[in-house]
């Protein structure tokens, strides 16, 4: 067949950014399934709930203090993250170095908070079905938090070597704040149901 | 971005034809060798491989479905004993779906949506090399148990309490639940890289309203399966950890519940039927369209109906549950929403039918399955709407009848079109016809074969004969049409066989296909066949919905792409326009070590909670090595 050239793409960007990345929109996908997990997580919740004569099952509701500083510190990360996600817009390297090693540390503090929300829970994952989906609840969001440390270290590293200053890394440095706010988000509803719930 | 790359880029407009190949075959190929076929990351080879091993698994499955006839051929028959009778038809269920028709209709998408949206490959192309390698672990995790006899025995759909901790000792129900795990896995990367490749990688000019509705299919079912899949796994989970760290999901002593089970394993398994046939129906609208060379009756009517097909599918989960004694409002409320289904189904019959009234059919092979695929869907379909009213399944629901009914819809529905589709792309993918004779004697015998094999089971369900029995006594009077079913299955099993003859000897010695041996109308056609590593010399760039019939003899195609990188066009998400080049990824074999340290993971998963720490290291490993920039020119701009 005869071609005939009707465009020319030379002059394009690079790498597009935001909604012109193809890995914008897989962060994307990848956010709407584990939402899925997360909403079933809930449902299986209430569902549990509703076949239940008391709620929780055998057991005080869960401490209040470890879980809401969790939840105070995760809300106040967003603002650097919001802050780190814009000077990757720039491509601002140096300033981008330094948000990084701020997430970096806002990943670690988490997990602190996280394990003594395990404690506070006053029931174990073999107890009863109310024991299991809390425990599977907190332990899918840890994972969440955890692959997003690893991942957040990863970039901080690589930010650091000679691969940095490239629009590739600072498209990757911005799903990577998209991510954790994702990861942020789907906090609350959790632990409205592991927190409050169980005192309405 | 520096000014001598756009320099090398200008050089690029003045490249004949052979030259420009050369220099993109460089950049694209695949090393040969063992090396090149563990590291490739070409959507071609790695499509193909998923196919072939998908097939792989039909057979087998299809074996064992044989060995169940043989033993129901004849009243207390000693072939095959209660316990490996049970193994038996779990692992014909769970390889059917989980290994054979789901993945087989990934694949098939795959290979073929770069081509139809001209790109030059998926997007995410190592998430793609590692989703087939799960795919195959998850696999051989089942047939190697299956080997060693410790194979699950708990059903394709592994109800509690029988497959929890109470009864289903060993290892066996643990297997079943981490396949799940693996297929899913694998399942949800190629519906990411789906519905970004249909997102951001449409050829320029491709609006949404110019995809071709195999893409749209695909879309749509990606879409299911990103919402769908997380259910089963997260059951599957619930399983593993009642069974393996003592969790009560499943267990009512403890608050638990075993019909959360069957509401977490409907809410995907319903769509899952979907998710097999959506495909298929996308496969048949374009060889309608083909072969009625005409354009579809009813493009807009056509997306509308798969897209609604898709959002009624999770609200009929509950019509698998109607006999377990749910409230009388919930039952109506899934009565009616399960027959509303048959409105889509309905406008999609009528628009091919619409397109081949208006057109001229040439009855080849592919469109042979065509019509047998509407047929038996049709059959299907009406004792679908049987079924789906709460006194008549009570009636059936674990009979035959049922049996019958769904291997209407899944080999009707779905194998049909498939097979269907394997004659008309064959061509594309090896660059060879195969045979229209053997293509009719195969589609004779699974036609009636088929027909002969499924349609007395309805008459054997409506007898009373129960489902998953391994034998039945003599006094019974199913004893003569059982005898004929098990011999039709054999006619149906050769002209499976004939079709596998015929793809062995074509895929070696068919006629050369050419470019568009059929006359299509779509992009996968207007490139060589089999496709180049590269899949388009210069991306075309699409005025019409009907690309090759509305300007014959001409393609429009875009230049500028450079050739020492592997550069693809990123466009807009509606109108399809050029927004930006990116550098897809070099072949790497960190997606197989990330997908055998995954597989350690989760098969020792299977023995102690402690592998989800220890085994995570190496899968975090693997993934740095696998996202680490290389020595390689994309990584420097
Ligand atoms: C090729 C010819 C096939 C034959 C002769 C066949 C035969 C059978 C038979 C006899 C059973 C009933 C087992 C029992 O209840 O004891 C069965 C179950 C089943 N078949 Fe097939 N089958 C075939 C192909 C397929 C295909 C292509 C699919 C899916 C795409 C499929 C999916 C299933 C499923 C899901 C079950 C239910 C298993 C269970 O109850 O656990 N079959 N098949
Ligand atoms: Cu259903």
């Amino acid at each position: 067949m005869k071609e005939r050239v009707t465009l020319d793409v030379s002059k394009l960007p690079l790498h597009g950014m935001g909604t012109a990345s193809p890995t914008w929109w897989g962060t994307l996908a990848f956010m709407l399934i584990e939402g899925s997990g997360f909403g079933l997580a809930i449902a299986v919740y209430f569902y549990l709930m509703s076949l239940a004569k008391t709620w929780p099952i055998d057991a005080p509701a869960p401490g209040l203090w470890p879980g809401t500083c969790l939840t105070v510190l995760l809300l106040a990360s967003i603002v650097p993250n919001l802050v780190l996600s814009r000077r990757a817009r720039q491509q601002d390297l140096r300033r981008v170095r330094i948000g990084l090693i701020v997430m970096s540390i806002l990943g670690v503090l988490p997990l602190i908070f996280r394990a003594f929300e395990f404690t506070v829970l006053a029931v174990r994952w073999d107890d009863n079905a109310y024991g299991s989906i809390v425990w599977v609840m907190l332990g899918l969001h840890t994972t969440h938090i955890v692959t997003d440390l690893i991942d957040t270290l990863v970039l901080t590293c690589l930010m650091f070597s000679r691969h940095a200053d490239n629009p590739r890394r600072y498209g990757d440095v911005h799903d990577n704040a998209l991510y954790w706010n994702f990861v942020v988000a789907a906090w609350i509803p959790l632990y409205l149901c592991i927190y409050w719930v169980p005192r309405l | 971005m520096t000014g001598d790359a756009g320099l090398a880029e200008q050089r690029i407009f003045d490249l004949d034809e052979g030259e420009l190949e050369r220099r993109l075959s460089e950049t694209w190929e695949t090393p040969r060798g063992i090396w090149g076929a563990l590291t490739t990351v070409d959507h071609k080879i790695i499509g193909r491989r998923y196919i072939i091993t998908a097939f792989v698994f039909l057979i087998l499955g299809g074996l064992l479905a044989l060995a169940m006839r043989l033993q129901l051929a004849q009243p207390e028959a000693r072939f095959i004993g209660p316990d490996r009778y049970n193994q038996i038809f779990t692992m014909h269920g769970s390889t059917m779906m989980f290994l054979f028709a789901v993945p087989v209709m990934e694949a098939m998408g795959v290979y073929l949506v770069p081509l139809m949206v001209g790109t030059r490959n998926i997007a995410f192309p190592r998430l793609n090399a590692f989703s087939y390698w799960i795919f195959l672990a998850g696999g051989l995790l089942l047939w190697i148990a299956f080997a060693l006899d410790t194979a699950p025995d708990v059903g394709w759909f592994a109800y509690v309490p029988l497959s929890g901790p109470q009864f289903g000792a060993g290892k066996r129900a643990d297997i079943w639940a981490q396949m799940i795990t693996f297929t899913e896995l694998s399942a949800l990367a190629v519906a990411v890289e789906i519905v970004v490749t249909v997102f951001k990688q449409r050829a320029p000019g491709m609006s949404l309203d110019r995809i071709p509705l195999f893409v749209w299919a695909m879309l749509v079912t990606s879409f299911l399966i990103i919402m769908a899949m997380p259910a089963i796994m997260f059951a599957s989970s619930s399983l593993i950890l009642d069974r393996l760290v003592g969790t009560h999901f499943f267990n009512p002593a403890e608050g638990g519940d075993v019909l959360l089970w069957q509401h977490l394993f409907w809410f995907f398994g319903h769509p899952e039927v979907y998710i097999i046939f959506l495909p298929a129906v996308g496969m048949v609208s374009s060889i309608v369209s083909t072969f009625a060379r005409r354009p579809l009756f009813g493009y807009l009517p056509l997306v509308m109906a798969l897209i609604s097909t898709a959002v009624l599918a999770f609200g009929l989960w509950v019509h698998h549950m109607f006999v377990v004694g749910l409230p009388q409002v919930g039952e109506s409320f899934f009565t009616a929403s399960s027959m509303t289904i048959a409105i889509p189904a309905g406008v999609q019959i009528f628009c091919w039918l619409a397109t081949l009234w208006d057109g001229r059919p040439q009855f080849k092979t592919p469109f042979l399955f065509v019509i047998g695929f509407i047929v038996t869907f049709v059959i299907g379909g009406l004792t679908g709407v049987m079924v789906a009213s709460v006194p008549f399944d009570t009636q059936v629901h674990d009979t035959y009848f049922v049996v019958a009914h769904f291997h209407y819809v899944l080999i009707g529905g779905a194998v049909f079109p498939l097979l269907g589709a394997i004659y008309y792309w064959f061509p594309k993918m090896t660059g060879h016809m195969m045979s229209e004779t053997l293509g009719r004697f195969a589609f004779a015998l699974i036609f009636i074969g088929f027909n002969m094999t499924f349609f007395p089971m309805h008459i054997l369900g409506l007898e009373g004969m129960p489902r998953r029995i391994y034998t039945y006594q003599p006094e019974m009077p199913w004893a003569g049409m059982n005898l004929f079913v098990s011999a039709s299955a054999l006619v149906l099993a050769s002209g499976f066989f004939i079709f596998f003859v015929d793809v062995l000897r074509s895929a070696r010695s068919g006629a050369p296909a050419g470019a568009n041996p059929w006359g299509a109308s779509t992009l996968e056609w207007a490139t060589s066949s089999p496709p180049a590593c590269f899949n388009f010399a210069r991306i075309p760039v699409v005025a019409a919905r009907d690309p090759l019939w509305s300007e014959p003899d001409e393609l429009t195609v875009a230049t500028g792409l450079r050739t020492d990188r592997r550069e693809l066009i990123v466009s807009s998400l509606v109108e399809a326009q050029a927004e930006a080049r990116e550098s897809s990824p070099r072949n790497s074999i960190w997606p197989l070590l990330s997908a055998i340290a995954t597989t350690i993971m989760l098969i020792w998963s299977i023995f102690s909670p402690w592998a989800v720490v220890w085994g995570s290291i190496p899968i975090a490993i693997a993934l740095i090595g696998w996202f680490w920039p290389k020595q390689v020119p994309e990584d420097e701009s």
